[in-house]
């Protein structure tokens, strides 16, 4: 099987004449299991480090990542005014508004998918490699052109997953689809310890027995996650968080730092049920 | 507690339930996503009968179905002639044997050609198969 080089070079700051950023597609299948919001913590972990990253909306049709960044009313030029040279890639790059070396590229709110030129996608890509340390693409659902768009410009590849039937099977179809060039790594969302823990949803080694990914990390369905959508400031600006020291933890993995997946902590047991237990190791 | 005493008794919560569909949902969409592993796998199970009896390569036809908590091949194979037991000679036929369902599991089952000769067996001594 075709091995793509581990993903362990940090890129150099800038002391070669052409940069070689990385470019990752971030993608699921399905929708709504939290690639918009993944995109946009992973970039802004990821700029947090030091390295320079810019986000692509590659939804077009549905723009949504300006939403979760907070930068919905930035957004003059986007995808598509730059790959029909309609507007300059420095128009169209928007910064982040918290973040320093966080760039934006919007997705175009009015048109379609299909519009998009797979090849000017790609050369876009390209270019941005040379200017930025990571390049990443919020990939649209589903499986039609948008995704091939999406995934033709990258090189690497997440997948999101969350614990449901659903998700794995699409994440299944996803990771065939997108064939021996990638090895992709496994971010699985939304994941609730209590309920794994009553047996009521899939576990992290559940959905992973089936998928057979390399593990970045698990993210926990937090509350704040919803709040921090609603404000336009993404989880991982507040590192002293469980779910934002996740984010941060998962962008150190895609840099290369040797640290552990991270996990939800485990859902607490109550006094009863240690009872019940310690009876239960007893009776066993 | 009411959680640990279910577990006791065995009770299994919804994730066992979704598991066991994903599985079931998941070798069902690799076996549609692959037509050219079943026709290989059809190719090697009728050389393999072929070895015992002919039969007729053009009218065989295999399916997929799910039962309960297994998928299950079926496949349809009709034999056009059957060896006599001591060598030579053999005994035309018109019917086509359903070959009982064979499960992917393989706790669930013998290899298909001994369960067709088991069933063979079985069918002579009473004449009619069963």
């Amino acid at each position: 099987m075709h091995q793509v080089e581990p993903i362990a070079t940090e890129s150099e700051p800038t002391t070669a004449a052409v940069k070689r950023g990385r470019a990752i597609v971030l993608t699921s299948g399905k929708g709504g299991v939290g690639k918009t919001t993944t995109t946009a913590n992973l970039g802004t972990a990821l700029a947090n480090r030091g390295a320079s990253v810019v986000m692509i909306d590659a939804d077009v049709g549905l723009r949504n990542l300006d939403i979760v960044l907070g930068l919905e009313s930035r957004v003059k030029h986007h995808l598509l005014d730059v790959l029909e040279e309609r507007a300059t890639l420095d128009d169209a790059l928007i910064p982040d508004k918290h973040t320093e070396q966080l760039f934006l590229l919007a997705a175009a709110q009015s048109r379609e998918k299909d519009e998009v030129d797979t090849e000017k996608m790609q050369a876009l890509v390209s270019s941005l490699r040379e200017r930025f340390d990571y390049v990443l693409i919020d990939c649209p659902a589903g499986i039609e052109l948008g995704f091939k768009n999406a995934v033709a410009a990258a090189d690497e590849a997440i997948v999101i997953c969350t614990p449901e039937v659903a998700a794995v099977r699409d994440v299944d179809r996803v990771v065939g689809l997108l064939g021996n060039r990638f090895r992709p790594q496994l971010v699985i969302n939304r994941l609730r310890p209590a309920l794994v823990k009553k047996g009521k949803m899939l576990s992290v080694e559940d959905v992973n027995a089936i998928l057979r990914l390399p593990l970045l990390g698990v993210i926990a369905d937090e509350p704040e996650i919803i709040v921090t959508t609603n404000r336009g400031e993404p989880l991982a600006l507040r590192k002293e968080t469980a779910t934002g020291a996740a984010y941060h933890a998962i962008a150190a993995r895609v840099a290369g730092d040797d640290v552990p997946a991270p996990m939800p902590p485990a859902a607490k047991t109550s006094l009863l049920e240690r009872i019940g237990s310690l009876l239960g190791r007893n009776r066993a | 507690m009411i959680e640990f005493l279910k577990r006791l008794l065995g009770y299994q919560g919804s994730s066992a339930t979704a598991k066991e569909r994903l599985r079931l949902v998941l070798m069902t969409d690799h076996l549609e996503l692959a037509p050219d592993m079943i026709e290989a796998m059809k190719r090697d199970l009728v050389d393999v009968i072929s070895r015992h009896v002919e039969v007729d390569r053009d009218r065989i036809e295999v399916n997929f179905e799910r039962q309960d908590r297994t998928l299950a091949m079926l496949a349809n194979i009709p034999i056009l002639s059957v060896n006599r037991p001591n060598g030579n000679g053999s005994v035309k036929s018109e019917s086509a044997a359903e070959s009982k369902p064979k499960h992917k599991r393989a706790e669930d089952g013998a290899p298909p050609t001994r369960k067709r000769r088991r069933r063979k067996k079985a069918a002579s001594p009473a004449s009619s198969p069963a």
